[in-house]
Formats: structure tokens, C-alpha cells, sequence
């Protein structure tokens, strides 16, 4: 789950993280109002889920409540990279002295969580990281022990930052991690973190992305899903929990598990189709989940064909088999649906499914065939 | 020889007692798998499909010898579940379970490595372990893999995802090739085994003549896997990695599966893995129609 600009500045106030004051508005009048209450000048600033927003004219610098009007009513609305803006965030505008980066993410091939710390921020890291490389300390942290006081103020120190930021970027680095782990966050980051000329060093940015697995401890992280931007197919999957993406072509996949799923999406390929989408139905699924995403593959008016891919371990082939049933009873399927079952129970899967066998509706033994199978007949009924 | 369990493998399931837990547990018993206990902190002294329960991972330990635990556990629950198992002195801990979060992983993996360097940890969100004929822990339908031949040549697997696992169980018992062990190592960001935990048992396996890897988009596994293949591995390994057409910055269901910033792309992997002498199918068919020619060429 990707934070809003404002939602991330939100989180890291809540560990203590100093962040300006601000708030996020919908329309122009409330944020003259909020700029009035909180004090010229302010940054107006698009909260979308995409960078480059400076770049696309979404973050503004206003001295007054004219300039905010006019500032606001130009990103409202505004198109960056395909994200319309319907949130603004007003903040105090900073004074900056100098500018960093920082950040905590899990390497996952150390097994261990890596802090980023750069004395030159407000760029791409991924920039600095191909330029000068040199120029970011990273520090690999042991999820049992945490990140000491003493371990950081040396990470700061090879950091080469400003002395008069130490203090404080020590401070503020405990707690983006304190946040980054207490909080669940597979990405907690800063960029830019500001010296101000007075000394404090500040977060102007935040960039988190929460673990998704982690909702049950964390209930309120609940209105975070509300922000999150999903093509309509996908929110559809979503609601009915499961995994989709969304793709170009005209076949339906349906698969059980990431892994079948995606090698369901390249065998489509390689046959010579195109997939619509990518469905994993994962484990434990039953009749209501398979029915569920037969209905999500169904009102994507590309797809042509379906293809079901199923190989049995926790979901079982008669449990498959009668989902598909089911769903043809509640939802009037228009394409052709192409089945291969395999594994647990499929004996049963596939003696459910004899019952029902016709042209719309067929079973192959093999990946490869079903494939092939399915593409041509996609492509009869104009998939292109 | 097998890798990691065989026919004296006495495994306990925490969680034994719920839906999931009790259906694979009474396959897996079936299957042939010793199935000695079940845990329940307020359940002890019941029993399941004739399976008893213990209230702890340290008395089961106790009562039965049981050296491999396997967690149904909910994903709320499995932190605390993997660090029972390894007080009560169980050295192999499977974890089924999938959703736990990565803060969670990355904690216990990191605490087993510490406090208990014997355990070897495997998933979570993973399908599980078996070596055909002697044990299987976990969700595989052990009917679609084939026992070792004596004499061999047999394949020892490992794979990243679990329905691919079963695909490769299944595309070599079709070929009428046998496995030793096969592993399924799970996609999560953390986990417990790697592919080089495997492949290095593999290649010291005397029952294991070749080995074949499925991997899967993000990360880097699969290229730390092929570097340690040039340098240690002697048996032919065949690969298929899933996800050759997936988009970039797009997760694929898998916390894993993701290519970002140009990263942990197929084409990277696949190319890694040739260099290092891999043979690299286009589809998990395709991975298997080329171990059936390594075999027939170790035959």
C-alpha cells in the first residue's frame, strides 16, 4: 500500500518525525482557508501516487491567498502522468540550507534491513546510486537488534552530512525506523531531509509504502485502501480479494497460485495470444472465489476467451470444478472457457466438469494445449 | 538419501486442529509421512484423526521424538509459532502459512540464525517438502511425484512457487523420471531456505543425479543461485523462471514478484543462469522436456 504524500507525513508525525504543519484539502477554498490559518507562504503541493510531480507543475510556492487560489484551481484537476489530482496538501513553506536523502527498505539477498543515508538529497536516489555511489551510506541493520544510537550517529558520520545536522539527523533516523518497523512499512523514506539555515533538520517529503499483510495489527491503515489508484477491473478483483492485474490482450487468466499464474501469462505469449490480465485465485479457494473471478474476467469487454489453469494443492480440483459450475449458473459467461486441472482431487474436478462439457466449455490435459486451445479460439471470435 | 527429510522425519503440526491443518495433516499421514502430534494450547490431551494433541511444541518433542514441525498457524500467529517450534527443539520448522508480514521474517529469520544456527527454516508461504515415497510435509498431492529409481538418474527440485512445484513434479512424473527430494522454498521476501540451501544438499546428495530450479521475477535469488552453480555445482541443472511477460512495477501476486527499476527481470535471470551452464526452458514443459534429455544423457 503506497501513501499519499500527506498520509506518509501523517504516519511519520505520529513517531515523532518533524514534518511542516499542514493540511490536505479538495477544493481552492480550503486551501486559502488553511494557508490563512496556518501562515504565508505555503507550498501547494498534488498528492498523487507518481513522481515527476514538480516537473508537471504540481507543486506550487504561494506568498498569499491569491496565489494559493490561483495555484490550487491550476493542480486541482490537474493530469500528471495519467493521475488526476483530487487532493492537494498546503504546507508551511521551509527555508532550506541544505538538502539529503534517507530511507530504510529490506535487503532482501542480506536478509537483514538497509538504511540509505545521502548528503545529496532531492534528487533520484536511483541517480546518485548510478553516479556517485560513493555518496550513499548504507548501513545493514539486524531486525533483533534494532538500530543503537551509537550505530546510527556513526552511519550519520559516514554520511558526510553538515556536523550541525548530526544531532538531528540521528534523532530523526531513529525514528524513521522506529516507523518503519513498528509501523509495518516496506518502505519508509525521506527525500529530501532539510537542514534549515536555523539549524533543525526536517522531513519535506515522505515517501511509505505499507505491508499490505500487515492490516491486523494495524486497523486504522484500513483508509489507506480508500487512496490506493486501481485500474476499475482491478478494484472489482480487489474487492472480491483477489490478486488481478490488469494487461493489454483479449485472453482471461484464471490460475491458482503467483507462480501458474504468471506462467500462465507467458505460455499465452509464447502461443502466440495475449493475455488480458493476471488472477490468482491463491489457496484455500473455493466455489465463491472461483465464481468471484469468473465474474471479474467477465466484465473485462476485451477478453475473448478464458483460460482456467488450475493445479491442485490446497485448492482442490472438484472445489474448482464446482466454483466454475456455480458461476455459470449466476453469471451469464459470453466467452468460451478453456480448463486444464491437475493435482489434488482432479479425478473429481474433471468428472464434474465431463457432466457440463460443450463448446464453450472445455477441458485439456495439458498446459500447452489449453494454451493453444484457448488463443485460437480467442482469436476466431476477433480477439487482436 | 533424500535431502532435509526422509522416512524417519516424525513431524509435529501446530495447528493441527484447524481445517486446513487437519486436512493436509491426515494427507500427509496418509501419504506415509509420520504424523506424531498436533499442538493446541487448549486442546492437549484430544486427539485428531487419531493424531494426539499436545498443549506445547517442547512436550510433543518430549512425548513423540519429533524432529521437523509443520505451521497451519494463521499468519497473525506465526511468529510466535516458529520461535515454540525452535525452543521445543525441533530442527526443521516448514511454514505453510501464507501473509505473514515481512517484519515478522526478517525478525525470526534473523533471531533462528543467532539463537538456534541448527534449525533450518522453510516459507513461509511456501507449498511445503517432500521426498516421494519417504515423507511429505506440507500442501504437495504427493501422488504426482515419482519415487527415486534406484541407481538413479533421479532430480532433486527446488522451486520459488508453489503450483510451479507441483508443475514440475508432475511434467517429470509424466517422463517417468524420479525425484529424490523437492522443495518448495516459497516467494516471499524473507525466506527461511534459499535456493543454494538446496542446491548445495543437492549436489552432496548421493541420490540426486541432476537438479532443477524454478525461480520467478524480483529479487535476486536466482543470480546469487547461478553464481554459486558456476562455482560448486557439478550436476547438470535445468531452469525455468516464471514471469518472462510480466510488467515492470507491477507485483504479481507474490510479496516477491516484482521487477522494479530494470530489476530482477526474467531475461537478467534467465541469461545468469545460462552462464553459469543452465539450461533454461521457456515454459515449465518446455524445463522439462530438456531434463528428460540431461537424464536420458546421465542414463
Amino acid at each position: 500500500m503506497d501513501l499519499l504524500e500527506y498520509q506518509g507525513k501523517q504516519f511519520f508525525a505520529r513517531y515523532g518525525i518533524p514534518v511542516s504543519d499542514g493540511e490536505a484539502v479538495t477544493t481552492v477554498d480550503d486551501a486559502v482557508a488553511v494557508a490563512d490559518r496556518i501562515g504565508y507562504p505555503v507550498v501547494v503541493k498534488a498528492q498523487v501516487h507518481v513522481g515527476g510531480r514538480g516537473k508537471a507543475g504540481g507543486v506550487k510556492l504561494a506568498d498569499d491567498a491569491d496565489a494559493v487560489r490561483e495555484h490550487a484551481g491550476n493542480i486541482l484537476g490537474l493530469d500528471i502522468k495519467g493521475h488526476i489530482v483530487r487532493t492537494i496538501w498546503i504546507e508551511v513553506a521551509s527555508d532550506i540550507a541544505e538538502e539529503y536523502y534517507a530511507s530504510f527498505t529490506l535487503d532482501r539477498s542480506a536478509k537483514k534491513h538497509l538504511g540509505m543515508l545521502s548528503a545529496e538529497g532531492g534528487v533520484e536516489i536511483e541517480t546518485v546510486a548510478e553516479e556517485n555511489p560513493d555518496a550513499i551510506a548504507k548501513i545493514w541493520i539486524d531486525p533483533v537488534d534494532g538500530l543503537s544510537e551509537a550505530d546510527a550517529r556513526d552511519w550519520v558520520e559516514r554520511a558526510n552530512l553538515n556536523p550541525d545536522a548530526t544531532e538531528g539527523a540521528v534523532d530523526i533516523l531513529r525514528k524513521l525506523y522506529t516507523a518503519y518497523t513498528e509501523g509495518d512499512a516496506d518502505l519508509t523514506e525521506i527525500n529530501p531531509l532539510i537542514l534549515k539555515p536555523t539549524g533543525e533538520v526536517h522531513a519535506l517529503d515522505a515517501k511509505v509504502t505499507l505491508d499490505g499483510n500487515s492490516t491486523f495489527r494495524h486497523e486504522d491503515y484500513a483508509e489507506y485502501e480508500q487512496t490506493q489508484v486501481r485500474d476499475e477491473r482491478e478494484e472489482d478483483a480487489h474487492s472480491k480479494g483477489l490478486q488481478y492485474v490488469g494487461l493489454d490482450g483479449y485472453v482471461g487468466v484464471i490460475a491458482n497460485g503467483a507462480g501458474l499464474a504468471m506462467s500462465t501469462v507467458d505460455i499465452v505469449n509464447q502461443v502466440g495470444g495475449k493475455p488480458a490480465n493476471f488472477l490468482d485465485i491463491g489457496g484455500g479457494a473455493n466455489a465463491e472465489v472461483m465464481a468471484g473471478a469468473l465474474e471479474v474476467i467477465n466484465n473485462d469487454p476485451k477478453v475473448k476467451a478464458i483460460f482456467i489453469n488450475i493445479f491442485g494443492g490446497i485448492t482442490k480440483g472438484d472445489e474448482v470444478a464446482n466454483g466454475i459450475v456455480t458461476a455459470l449458473e449466476r453469471v451469464d459467461i459470453d466467452a468460451p472457457i478453456v480448463i486444464r486441472i491437475d493435482g489434488t482431487n482432479a479425478d473429481e474436478g474433471r468428472a464434474i466438469l465431463a457432466e457440463h462439457e460443450s463448446d464453450s466449455l472445455i477441458s485439456k490435459p495439458t498446459m500447452v494445449e489449453a494454451a493453444e486451445t484457448v488463443v485460437a479460439l480467442a482469436k476466431e471470435r476477433g480477439g487482436q | 538419501m533424500a535431502i532435509f527429510v526422509d522416512s524417519s522425519t516424525k513431524v509435529i503440526y501446530q495447528g493441527l486442529t484447524g481445517s486446513q491443518g487437519s486436512f493436509y495433516g491426515q494427507r500427509n499421514a496418509e501419504y506415509g509421512t509420520q504424523v506424531v502430534a498436533g499442538t493446541h494450547p487448549k486442546k492437549a490431551g484430544t486427539e485428531v484423526n487419531g493424531v494426539p494433541i499436545y498443549a506445547t511444541v517442547a512436550e510433543a518433542v518430549k512425548e513423540t521424538g519429533a524432529t521437523a514441525s509443520c505451521i497451519f498457524i494463521p499468519a497473525p500467529g506465526v511468529k510466535d509459532a516458529v520461535m515454540e517450534a525452535a525452543e521445543g527443539g525441533v530442527e526443521f520448522i516448514v511454514v505453510i502459512t501464507e501473509g505473514v508480514p515481512a517484519h515478522d521474517e526478517a525478525w525470526f529469520y534473523n533471531k533462528l540464525q543467532r539463537d538456534f544456527p541448527n534449525v533450518q527454516l522453510l516459507g513461509p508461504n511456501c507449498p511445503g517438502i517432500i521426498s516421494p515415497g519417504k515423507c511429505n510435509i506440507g500442501i504437495t498431492a504427493g501422488e504426482i511425484a515419482k519415487e527415486p529409481s534406484e541407481g538413479g538418474p533421479n532430480v532433486g527440485i527446488v522451486s520459488r512457487s508453489g503450483t510451479l512445484t507441483y508443475q514440475a513434479l508432475y511434467e517429470l512424473k509424466l517422463k517417468d523420471i524420479g525425484v529424490s527430494t523437492c522443495v518448495g522454498i516459497g516467494g516471499d521476501p524473507v525466506p527461511g531456505t534459499t535456493f543454494i540451501d538446496c542446491i548445495e544438499r543437492f549436489e552432496a546428495d548421493p541420490e540426486t543425479q541432476a537438479i532443477m530450479m524454478i525461480g520467478e521475477i524480483g529479487g535476486s535469488a536466482e543470480e546469487e543461485a547461478a553464481d554459486y552453480i558456476k562455482a560448486n555445482v557439478s550436476k547438470p541443472v535445468v531452469s525455468y523462471v516464471a514471469g518472462v511477460t510480466a510488467p515492470p512495477g507491477k507485483k504479481m501476486g507474490h510479496a516477491g514478484a516484482i521487477v522494479s527499476g530494470g530489476k530482477g527481470t526474467a531475461a537478467a535471470k534467465r541469461e545468469a543462469l545460462e552462464a553459469a551452464g543452465v539450461k533454461v526452458g521457456n515454459n515449465p514443459t518446455e524445463a522439462g522436456a530438456l531434463m528428460v534429455e540431461v537424464v536420458d544423457g546421465l542414463r
